[in-house]
């Protein structure tokens, strides 16, 4: 099973979760330069967080112009799983692989963090060593993170179960006084259709290991390499 | 443009009468600015460097003091830290979002010029205060530049200060601190030796952005500044990761004969440094120059401080291998001159010379001044002030307005703009301890880093508060676990033509020096910020000291939040009931007065020791120096970090309630220990001679002090934290 962590030249997660991956949870990782055209041998791509190409455009609005995205959106089809956090969600976004699109955190200044999150569904490539309905920690740190989809987009993902994390209080409760940046629905994380692809604000690659305050974001890894182990072994 | 006279380039006649001796002739336009340039305060140090001489620079821990990019020290495993501080003081006072952005980026590269990766920022940084809409503008604003470049670069901004003064209205103090991690053997210098070595540019094209910006920050503050604002460079962060990550490959594979970053005084500065340490010479031709904008003359080539630029002087043969990595991060490096054996550096325009002077005369010809300081009339009457005949205010009122002042009300506003986890190293991230603690990959071991300044007592006995300053930040990093280990300042001062200004510098440094020496902290890196004045006045003296310190056992560091109800709660270092210089004063009376309290400097050093001891022994839950606010914030702070209240008890004897609980000496500490570990304390504390006094135990609900069996405040937990918590977002809405 090999990860692959695409590199932007402003990317600066990367180094995150190429740790959290290989140190943390002992798999192979491999950096992809954003030249490169093709993605092969990799089970699953992370777009990590960062400022790809400067982004002082609109975040995304470059990277996905970049000459490796075709075959990430590729590999997406196929079914491959890609993990988009922060400006990987971001570059996700403007790719077309999520619907919707990021706008300034409501308070227009830069948030880092670390919040409750609700865990919506728990039966995804993604989620699955959570309970349902868990809730959990994780750290954010971003400036356009306020997640914003029309209401008929809302619609649907509510109801194909595509919103997998929700910013909520510590018990729970998903409303707007627990909403650090104005997303619609408070929404965190969500995923394709396919279930295949999902992009996501936290940073579950800060979060895994208790020196640096939790091990939450470790689960988010194991739940992908569960789910790939899983794969190869058909129920 | 218009041609400057070489006194509007902020050079005084005799010293243009050096620059014709050491040239034999006059000096042209170019030349006069290349000397104007490197003869500013900013880059000369000519009123300071005699006062410099005082600081301690050497220790077994030193591996690089003053004179190169940044100091360097020791933390073992063939490991170093890189680090130092600088100010962007008066670029911030006219356009504060670049002006303190390009702040980060320029200690940034000094520390990634030396081999490093950078791997934290912190900032010490001051303001007017917050009720006039201009300081929430600045305030604002500098935040907001700080972030926006530091993020971007992906390097956690962990830690620093920010307190209000109006006497920073006008003229903010914006000190940018980096820390960076290299493996001993990759420690890269300022140095170029070989003759007929190529002279590399690298990074952003030049522009006319920033010509004569170190002669700007060598001056005072007035109306017409807002009209330098094209002194104020414009910050790339993109641009900036880019070259951090080139250059860092460069060194990773030894490419390199020395490196060197464009700041202050741009190419003239860069390549008058990098060539006159071996005394070699350089021939440039601006033409070569990649230019943002047409028609440059080579006086704005050369005196350009556009950001984000390097110079690299290649190993030979290294030169494809350096233009490959260039190249994988899209950038152009460019061959702009060669290195020379004659001493000179010669500027060309194609082939016709510019100009041509003396590499020795820019760097070490700069005249030095050394003027008498004079005790002003200020001094003497502060210090005879005596608080007795103060009226005694009322104590949780007074505790409720200390919590809720800017400057010590919680800064969350500030560190949350940054992103101070990235890079996952944090393990005490802003606010959770009185030092930023960030772990060493492959090692138990951590680092941990703090700014300290307080100025009030700085200005009111510069030599005392010189003291408290070191005093400070090394027992902040004492109090999280880690032995001091050496430090950098940034000496942000008035004009130093006037007596009382020189006085201040002259003392403060004495002070400092005398305390860095006393905890072995010597200063291995520093800058020098004068001519913080505008019309209303000069700024409070306000050497700002950030020191580290190595953590030996990660696992044990401690935080400043109580953990558990009935935990008891010890004062090290005993009372004291001195108000000089105090908030307490300040913000209930509108004093700023009195005797500053005499540090004790080898009673801090126990404490110091003692401190360690037991952190490292794992006996403290909770430790939390006494600064600002006196023994009531302190205590405070601890309750609402940790959500518990606690129970004190004040000894009946010795002065009054007040200034028991609001006194700043120094030298003091509250620490939270399990109730069966205090024989342990306290017979270590003994064996290191330093006393110890129960104050009481942590317990769930409400604050409450008393003495004897007087209750003299009880103040509700969510009160307390709703005042310290909303503060300055209140005032920022």
């Amino acid at each position: 099973m090999k990860f692959g962590i695409l590199v932007f030249p402003g990317s600066n997660c990367d180094a995150d979760c190429y740790y959290a991956l290989k140190d943390v949870i002992g798999r192979d990782v491999e950096y992809i330069w954003h030249k490169e055209t093709a993605v092969t041998g990799f089970d699953a791509l992370v777009l990590p967080g960062g400022f790809s190409y400067g982004d002082y455009l609109r975040t995304g609005s470059i990277a996905r112009f970049a000459p490796v995205m075709p075959a990430v959106v590729d590999f997406a089809r196929q079914g491959g799983l890609v993990l988009g956090i922060c400006n990987g969600f971001q570059i996700l976004l403007e790719s077309g692989l999520l619907p919707g699109a990021m706008l300034r955190n409501r308070s227009l200044r830069f948030i880092c963090d670390t919040v409750p999150l609700k865990v919506e569904q728990s039966n995804t490539p993604f989620t699955n060593q959570f309970a349902p309905g868990e809730i959990i920690k994780l750290p954010i740190a971003h400036g356009e993170g306020n997640y914003f989809c029309d209401p008929a987009t809302l619609e649907e993902l509510r109801r194909e179960n595509r919103i997998l994390f929700s910013y909520s209080s510590a018990d729970g409760e998903v409303c707007e006084a627990f909403n650090p940046n104005g997303s619609v629905a408070n929404i965190a994380g969500i995923m394709n259709r396919q279930g295949n692809v999902l992009g996501m604000m936290p940073h579950p690659e800060r979060w895994v290991e208790s020196i640096l305050g939790g091990e939450d974001g470790l689960r988010v890894f194991a739940s992908m390499v569960n789910w790939l182990e899983r794969q190869g072994v058909p129920a | 443009m218009r041609e400057l006279t070489y006194h509007e380039m902020g050079l005084l006649d005799e010293e243009y009468q050096q620059i014709k001796a050491f040239l034999g002739r006059e000096p042209n336009y170019l030349e006069v600015g290349m000397f104007a340039v490197m003869w500013s305060e900013h880059c000369g140090y000519k009123n300071s460097r005699p006062l410099l001489k005082d600081f301690p620079t050497r220790g077994a821990q030193v591996i690089q003091g003053p004179g190169e990019n940044a100091g360097v020290v020791d933390i073992g495993d063939g490991l170093a830290l890189v680090f130092k501080i600088e100010s962007h003081n008066h670029p911030s006072a006219i356009e504060p979002y670049q002006g303190a952005a390009t702040g980060v980026g320029g200690i940034v590269r000094d520390i990634f010029t030396m081999g490093a990766r950078p791997i934290a920022l912190l900032n010490s940084l001051r303001f007017g205060e917050l009720d006039d809409p201009q300081v929430r503008e600045l305030f604002a604003g500098v935040v907001a530049g700080i972030a926006g470049y530091g993020n971007c670069l992906g390097i956690p901004t962990v830690g620093g200060e920010v307190s209000f003064h109006p006497c920073y209205k006008g003229n903010p103090l914006v000190n940018a601190m980096c820390v960076g991690l290299v493996e001993q053997k990759d420690i890269a210098l300022a140095v170029a030796n070989e003759v007929g070595s190529p002279i590399m540019i690298v990074g952003a094209k030049t522009g006319r952005d920033g010509i004569h910006g170190a002669t700007f920050a060598s001056e005072e503050l007035s109306e017409a500044s807002r009209g330098k604002r094209p002194a104020v460079q414009v910050g790339d962060p993109f641009m900036e990761k880019l070259l951090i990550e080139a250059c860092l490959e460069l060194v990773q594979e030894d490419l390199v004969e020395g490196m060197q970053d464009l700041g202050a005084a741009g190419l003239t500065s860069s390549i008058a440094e990098i060539v006159s340490k071996k005394d070699r010479g350089a021939k440039v031709d601006v033409a070569l120059v990649p230019r943002r904008e047409e028609g440059m003359r080579p006086y704005e080539v050369m005196l350009s401080e556009s950001q984000e630029r390097m110079l690299i002087v290649p190993r030979a043969g290294c030169e494809d291998r350096i233009a490959g990595i260039f190249d994988k991060w899209g950038l152009d490096a460019v061959v702009i001159g060669q290195v020379t054996g004659d001493g000179r550096l010669r500027v060309y325009e194609g082939k016709t010379l510019a100009g041509d002077v003396p590499v020795q005369a820019l760097t070490g010809g700069c005249p030095i001044y050394v003027r008498r300081g004079q005790e002003p009339p200020y001094y003497q009457q502060a210090r005879g002030f005596d608080p007795a005949a103060l009226p005694e205010a009322e104590l949780k009122a007074a505790l409720q307005k200390l919590l809720a002042s800017p400057g010590i009300a919680s800064k969350h506003w500030v560190y949350s703009q940054y992103d101070y986890q990235v890079m996952t190293n944090t393990c005490l991230a802003p606010g959770k301890g009185d030092a930023a603690v960030l772990r060493i990959r492959g090692t138990q071991k951590g680092v941990a880093f703090s700014t300290d300044c307080n100025s009030r007592m700085v200005y009111l006995d510069p030599f005392r508060g010189g003291m408290l300053a070191v005093c400070e930040a090394a027992r902040n990093l004492a109090c999280v676990g880690a032995r001091p280990l050496a430090l950098t300042n940034c000496l942000n001062f008035g004009n130093p033509e006037k007596g009382h200004i020189y006085w201040q510098m002259e003392n403060a440094i004495k002070g400092m020096a005398a305390a860095a020496r006393e905890l072995n902290t010597p200063v291995v890196s520093g800058n020098v910020s004068l001519y913080n004045e505008t019309a209303a006045g000069a700024i409070f003296p306000t050497p700002v000291v950030g020191m580290v310190g190595l953590v030996d056992n990660i696992n044990y560091c401690c935080d400043l939040a109580f953990k558990e109800a009935g935990d008891l709660l010890l004062l090290l270092g005993g009372f004291s009931d001195q108000l000089g210089g105090s908030e307490y004063l300040y913000i209930l009376h509108g004093l700023e007065k009195g005797e500053v309290p005499e540090p004790d400097l080898e009673a801090e050093r126990r404490l110091i020791d003692l401190v360690l001891e037991l952190i490292s022994a794992g006996l403290l839950r909770s430790c939390h120096d006494i600064a600002d606010g006196g023994l009531a914030v302190t205590l405070a702070e601890c309750a609402i970090a940790g959500q518990l209240g606690f129970e004190v008890e004040l000894p009946t004897a010795g002065g009054r309630p007040d200034a028991i609980l609001f006194s700043e000496a120094a030298g003091r500490v509250v620490v939270s220990t399990r109730a069966q570990d205090l024989d342990k304390v306290r017979s270590r504390a003994i064996r290191r001679g330093v006393d110890v006094q129960i104050l009481g135990q942590v317990q769930d609900g409400n604050l409450v002090i008393r003495r004897g069996a007087k209750e003299l405040m009880i103040m509700a937990l969510q009160e307390a934290t709703k005042l310290w918590e909303g503060a300055i977002t209140c005032l920022m809405k």
